[in-house]
């Protein structure tokens, strides 16, 4: 079971990863979802292991499992959903309102200057410029 | 218990939804009731201060759980300090967003402004790791909202890549908050400094790459080179007010490596004694180089400000790796420092690109600037500040670090580039400030349209600068103040009684 566990985190850590590291949003976004899934799956881990056990105090129990990684792993799954829908929807935004969905913003930047060095609007800004 | 200590984090947490639920149709009593609880909210920090100033820590436990098993909040002069940075900040941002309309520019600006308060005095007060993770989601996901204010399409693209670059930096929280469980089996901080010396050594590895990893999740909150390229374009895109508030943001990520890194991983943690320094020295000397260089290189005042902001994350940096009392002093007046330039300046700024017509804040020549005088005198205030020159504090800062780095290993290294770069970042504002005011006005023709100065927004920026004036002429009982905090700093024990020891067991 461990190698199961270990290997599940690897494998969503390392396709996580990959897709971060593209130039789309929607990539990304699935990228940092599966990022947070196996995040979820390591926490839960690291309070070892262990199978049939109670996390509460009980007069039956033959032995406890860690009661604390299953509160961080819920509270980092509510906060993992709510960023992811911010972010989903930002993405959607930034999408309707420059027409692209790269993450880069280099392109934006260069349009902005291209624009801005059009022969039309210098003459406005630098009367200098003219002279 | 004191109860005041949980209030910096219950008053906005409770004001926002109150702004939002009853108040979001009138702007006006939205403004009335942000200011009044930012206004308390300093006065809160203030009573704090002077309380911590009294030396033992005071620690509230949240539910009236004891520590470890509860989460706890530590008041020490570090993070009263910290409080009150953060709420002198919030008083001039909230009036300088009033009185300049910019809570105009888009909806509910007030409601997450008291959010973000609520997450960055959550950050410095909580004395558990879990909850720092907890915290800064809470001030990162106001700051996206607060970020994006006003909209346009440039702002959301720049929004997106700043709430990616966060949320890959909350997954590596998670990442070294699960091993430093795994590994110590508690994420109390005070508990975690207990049991960090006591890890086998077996485990030593794992616990390393738990810190580290801890390490750079801070480093990329202080935009540490490598991870300080998410900086410029995010505060250049964002509202100037928000990016004089996110001034603090930065230092939220210094405040955690210097709490974080004396008290669990500090002299008492046998083999991981001073285990951040070896990393964080480099990448603060390059941060410093990066920042400095980026002056001389932006092709916008705006832009600018920001690697002004990175350089001076360097300096101050490069002060806490150095992990001495003497350092750390001067770390902790520099951070006050770094906080006020960096905010007179984004807020300066503002009013010049506001007045620069088209120009807007590429540094271009431009037609002239309508009585200017004023806002040029502000931003050459804030430029030697922020650069280092007598007589304001940033001179002052460098010169205590510099000072505080005598005897140090790298000495040579840390003075050559402090000083080197020090003279680029003169060159840098000396370029920029000619540029936009002198050369501007030599330009024959009419000026940008004549408009009088607002008188609120110029006071907020010119509040900043005072600050460092003041900070200047009152270094003397300020430093006497750090001198105390970092010497508890360099001595636990103090803070590790009064969350678990049997301080806490008298207070019963």
């Amino acid at each position: 079971m461990e190698f199961l566990v270990a290997s599940g985190v690897g494998v969503m850590s390392a396709a996580g990863t990959y897709l971060l590291l593209r130039g789309r949003t929607f990539p990304v976004i699935i990228g940092l979802a599966l990022l947070s899934y196996a995040i979820n799956v390591f926490l839960f881990a690291t309070g070892r292991l262990v199978i049939d056990q109670p996390p509460i105090i009980s007069e039956t129990a033959t032995g406890y499992t860690d009661p604390l990684p299953q509160a961080l792993v819920l509270t980092a799954i509510v906060i993992s959903f709510g960023m992811t829908a911010v972010i989903v929807v930002l993405a959607l935004r930034a999408y309707l309102e420059s027409g692209t969905d790269a993450v880069d913003i280099d392109e934006a930047a260069e349009a902005e200057t291209a624009h801005a060095e059009d022969p039309a609007n210098d003459r406005a800004q630098s009367p200098g410029g003219v002279a | 218990m004191n109860h005041w200590i949980v209030v910096p984090i219950v008053l906005p947490a409770l004001m926002a939804p109150f702004i939002v639920l009853t108040l979001r149709h009138d702007l006006w009593l939205q403004r009335v009731f942000s200011a009044a609880a930012t206004v308390a909210l300093l006065a809160v920090t203030i009573g704090l201060t002077v309380t911590a100033a009294g030396g033992t820590p005071e620690v509230y436990e949240l539910g009236n759980w004891p520590a470890p098993f509860g989460i706890v909040l530590v008041l020490d002069r570090l993070s009263a300090l910290m409080v009150l940075l953060a709420a002198l900040l919030a008083v001039v941002v909230v009036i300088y967003v009033i009185s300049s309309n910019w809570d105009k520019r888009g909806r509910h600006f007030h409601a997450l402004f008291q959010f973000q308060l609520m997450g960055v005095n959550g950050a410095f007060l909580t004395g558990d790791v879990f909850n720092l993770f907890v915290f800064f989601e809470v001030l990162l996901i106001a700051s996206y909202g607060l970020m994006l204010h006003g909209g346009g399409a440039a702002r959301v693209r720049a929004g997106v890549q700043y709430v990616v670059v966060n949320l890959a930096g909350s997954t590596l929280f998670l990442v070294a908050v699960g091993t430093l469980y795994a590994v110590t089996g508690t994420l109390n901080m005070a508990d975690l400094a207990v049991k960090v010396p006591l890890v086998p050594a077996g485990d030593q590895a794992l616990l390393r790459v738990g810190a580290l990893l801890l390490l750079v999740v801070f480093a990329v909150k202080a935009a540490l080179v490598p991870i300080h390229f998410w900086l410029p374009g995010t505060y250049a895109n964002a509202p100037a007010p928000v990016a004089a508030l996110f001034a603090i943001m930065t230092k939220v990520g210094a405040y955690s490596i210097i709490r974080v890194f004396t008290l669990a991983f500090g002299g008492d943690a046998g083999e991981d004694a001073w285990l951040a320094a070896d990393w964080l020295l480099p990448a603060a000397l390059v941060t410093l180089i990066i920042g400095n260089l980026g002056i001389l290189g932006a092709r916008s005042l705006t832009r600018l400000v920001c690697f002004a902001l990175i350089g001076s994350m360097g300096t101050l940096l490069t002060a806490v790796a150095l992990f001495t009392p003497a350092a750390t002093t001067a770390a902790l007046f520099y951070l006050i420092h770094s906080t006020f330039a960096a905010a007179a300046l984004f807020l300066v700024n503002d009013q010049i690109v506001e007045r620069r017509g088209s120009a807007g804040d590429r540094l271009v020549t431009a037609p002239r600037i309508a009585n200017a005088g004023l806002l040029a005198g502000l931003f050459f205030l804030a430029a030697i500040g922020m650069a280092g020159m007598p007589p304001l504090t940033g001179f002052l800062g460098k010169l205590m670090v510099l000072d505080s780095a005598r005897g140090s290993d790298s000495m040579d290294t840390i003075w050559a580039v402090i000083l080197v770069t020090s003279l680029v970042s003169i060159v840098g504002f000396a370029r920029a400030g000619s540029l936009v005011f002198w050369k501007s006005a030599s330009i024959p023709g009419r000026a940008t349209p004549e408009r009088p100065l607002p008188g609120l927004p110029i006071a907020a920026a010119g509040a900043m600068v005072a600050g460092m004036m003041a900070l200047a002429v009152f270094a003397g009982p300020v430093t006497g103040y750090l001198e105390a905090t970092s010497a508890s700093l360099y001595d636990p024990s103090a803070y590790i009684d009064v969350v678990l020891g049997p301080e806490r067991l008298a207070r019963q």
